[in-house]
């Protein structure tokens, strides 16, 4: 029979100190002893401090798994404040029964993950649930990281103005098409990969190479459209952007015209918007279209005038129509 | 993409918008029947292209919006019992009932699933032979053909745990109920997909009994202006008839394949639509030799009746008489998130595509 996690693994007791020592600590590199808080070197700089939780149902999709989502989302959320990520925490719920080869394999991709993005995993926790507690294993990844000077304004968009020029990294929706397609056996003809990949060492190129980044925000929950108009709302700005600019694959565009979704409310768990000043749009796309993260970036619009506090889609037929936030969760159409 | 990107060409969509605003010369009313359109001509920013003299209304076709609540109350109360599997179009779940949604039974435990066609419900039948599996059948011309498939293969592989909540409606009786009523339209916008699988012959009532002309037309923005154009030609020159603007799929006999299994399956009934009531003959039931499918004969329930919110307008939405933003309930008490009518829940309903384009009132 297949090993499978069971409460005792969760007990604090042998079982649990050997899945720590022979998977966790061994995979993630951990240094012993393993001690209840990691101790983090560095003096002088101004720490970053995010946390995020993962319950994505599959636990295993197209491009990826929870592993890897909970390492590349947190490297992220790090990355696009304009700091540079360092260290996750990871804690782990799970359910009773969860077959041990599927935790080695998400445990392999965080690794692998925090290996890529050149981040320590350096604490964590465990524990396990009963059966139909939870749905197979729910991961929680806090990750810090450093801010140098001068890049406070990125996260909150205060040097965000009127011309600015807004860019995304790549194609919109692939992560959600792959999951609802995972969730729900629905066999695409064309596979659609989850986009999940860290952005550190992309961004990382952006900021040393380009002065006038003023922003940026990765496109997870809600879509583009719900990080333009939390956009338009923290700075007050209006927004135009052009629909026939948006980069969306052509198999997510088939999936969202037969369902009926809008692939600008889609999440994405690798792609980021970045608001820039005129000056470094041609700079910025040259360094996205030389890294793979970036190759199909876009100038997808502007920051307008003061005060608008509105995002206007400029549609395909040339009309134009406000951009809202989005509000519940797509359901699909009937016909 | 192909059969998209043709219809969505910015070039021919600025000519059909000149040429709409040349030839409209006077005050025009049209009415599209269809949620499909109702949400394509807001997603494209339609209305912004049109000169002000062109006022669209959104008509009776948005399955949800027109699923009585006694639909959603039957539904809630089978999602009670235990050994029942509600089977549900998503759009479905988020429709208030008088007391509670089947989002709601969802969360507090029921078991209900979103498909996306009644064959996969049928497979969910399959392979849970101890429970009973209760697919809502919603949805007019353009569903009822899949559900009827269903029926026969679930008939034909002696599956008998497996039943359909009938709600399926034909849309003629509702645009009749409409213009017989005398609302103000000049013409209609009758969706492509429905005449696809019937054939247009199903709207020669309008010009024949009411001197009303139609377009069948598909859902690209270069197909709906190019309806509106043809409509208004037929008003300018006062000649009402049935016209196929969306000939790429719709053969003027329609799907005869699909329209022998919705006869050798369903019989007309009389059925309750949310705004109108009831309109005779305007639903689909399974007939005689397969009765045994339909849930409310097989697995009776008590709903009682309930009023529905007295301020919220949709029954005068779907009839065209008023549009979203005279309702004193709207983006105030009712939103996407939190609807009160059914028109704000499905993304095809008049008031969500006011509210998610933030139409002014």
């Amino acid at each position: 029979m297949k090993d499978t996690i069971n409460l005792n693994h969760g007990s604090g007791g042998r079982q649990t100190h050997e899945l720590i020592k022979s998977l966790f600590a061994s995979k993630f590199g951990m240094e012993e002893p393993l001690t209840d808080s990691a101790i983090l070197n560095k003096s002088g700089k101004r720490l970053v401090f995010t946390t995020d939780a993962y319950v994505v149902d599959p636990i295993f999709f197209p491009g990826g798994n929870i592993g890897k989502l909970s390492v590349c989302g947190t490297v992220n959320d790090l990355a696009v404040s304009g700091a540079k990520p360092e260290y996750i925490s990871c804690s782990f719920i799970i359910e009773e029964g969860l077959p041990m080869d599927d935790l080695e394999t998400i445990v392999d991709s965080m690794a692998e993950a925090a290996g890529a993005a050149l981040v320590k995993i350096v604490t964590g926790d465990t524990k396990v649930v009963g059966k139909g507690k939870c749905d197979r294993i729910f991961i929680t990844t806090a990750g810090a990281g450093y801010l140098e000077d001068g890049k406070e304004h990125i996260s909150t968009g205060s040097h965000v103005a009127k011309g600015d020029k807004l860019i995304v990294n790549g194609s919109l929706g692939n992560h959600s098409v792959a999951v609802l397609g995972a969730r729900n056996s629905l066999n695409f003809s064309t596979p659609v990969l989850s986009d999940c990949a860290s952005l550190n060492h992309l961004i990382k190129k952006l900021l040393d190479g380009c002065r006038s980044i003023h922003f940026m925000r990765d496109l997870t929950r809600g879509g583009l459209a719900g990080v333009l108009n939390e956009l338009s709302e923290m700075t007050g700005k209006g927004i135009s952007v052009s629909e026939n600019t948006i980069p969306v694959d052509e198999p997510v565009r088939g999936v969202c015209e037969m369902l009926g979704f809008d692939p600008l409310y889609l999440a994405n768990e690798g792609k980021l918007l970045i608001v820039a000043g005129a000056e470094d749009e041609k700079n910025i796309m040259e360094i996205m279209k030389s890294d793979p993260l970036g190759i199909n970036a876009s100038v997808i619009g502007e920051i307008t005038d003061k005060g608008g506090q509105k995002v206007i889609l400029k549609t395909i037929s040339g009309g134009s129509r406000i951009l809202d936030m989005p509000s519940g969760v797509q359901l699909p159409r009937i016909c | 993409m192909k059969y998209i990107d043709e219809y969505r060409d910015r070039a021919l969509i600025t000519k059909l918008a000149g040429k709409i605003s040349a030839a409209a010369s006077r005050e025009y009313t049209f009415m599209e029947v269809c949620g499909g359109h109702t949400s394509a001509i807001h997603r494209f920013g339609i209305p912004s292209l049109l000169p002000k003299n062109i006022k669209l209304l959104s008509g009776p076709g948005c399955p949800v919006c027109v699923t009585g609540t006694d639909v959603i109350d039957r539904a809630v109360a089978y999602s009670g019992m235990d050994d029942v599997i509600i089977t549900t179009f998503g759009d479905l779940i988020r429709v208030p009932g008088s007391e509670t949604s089947l989002e709601r039974k969802k969360e507090s435990g029921s078991d209900i699933r979103i498909v996306f066609s009644a064959l996969d419900a049928l497979d969910i039948a399959r392979s849970n032979p101890v429970k009973r599996i209760i697919f809502i059948g919603i949805g007019f011309e353009t569903t009822a053909p899949g559900t009827a498939v269903t029926i026969k293969e679930a008939s034909k592989a002696g599956i008998n745990n497996f039943l359909v909540l009938g709600a399926h409606k034909i849309m003629p009786p509702a645009m009749e109920a409409i213009v017989s009523e005398g609302t103000r339209i000049d013409g209609f916008i009758c969706p492509g997909h429905v005449a696809a699988i019937t054939g247009s012959s199903i709207f020669d009532f309008l010009p024949g009994r009411y001197r009303t002309g139609c377009v069948v037309t598909g859902f690209e923005p270069v197909d709906i202006l190019q309806a509106l154009l043809m409509l208004i030609d037929q008003v300018n020159n006062a000649d009402p008839k049935v016209e196929i603007q969306y000939k790429r799929a719709v053969p003027a006999e329609g799907n005869r394949l699909a329209q022998k299994n919705m006869k050798e399956i369903f019989v007309t009934s009389d059925a309750v639509w949310r705004g109108f009531g009831l309109i005779p003959a305007s639903g689909l039931r399974p007939g005689k030799e397969y009765e045994r499918f339909d849930a409310e004969l097989s697995l009776p329930v008590e709903v009682p009746f309930h009023e529905e919110n007295r301020n919220c307008i949709c029954p005068e939405i779907l009839r065209g008489l008023k549009n979203p933003g005279d309702c004193p309930l709207f983006a105030v008490a009712c939103s996407p998130g939190n609807p009160v009518g059914a028109c704000m829940v499905s993304a095809e309903g008049a008031c969500n595509a006011w509210y998610k384009y933030k139409l002014e009132k």
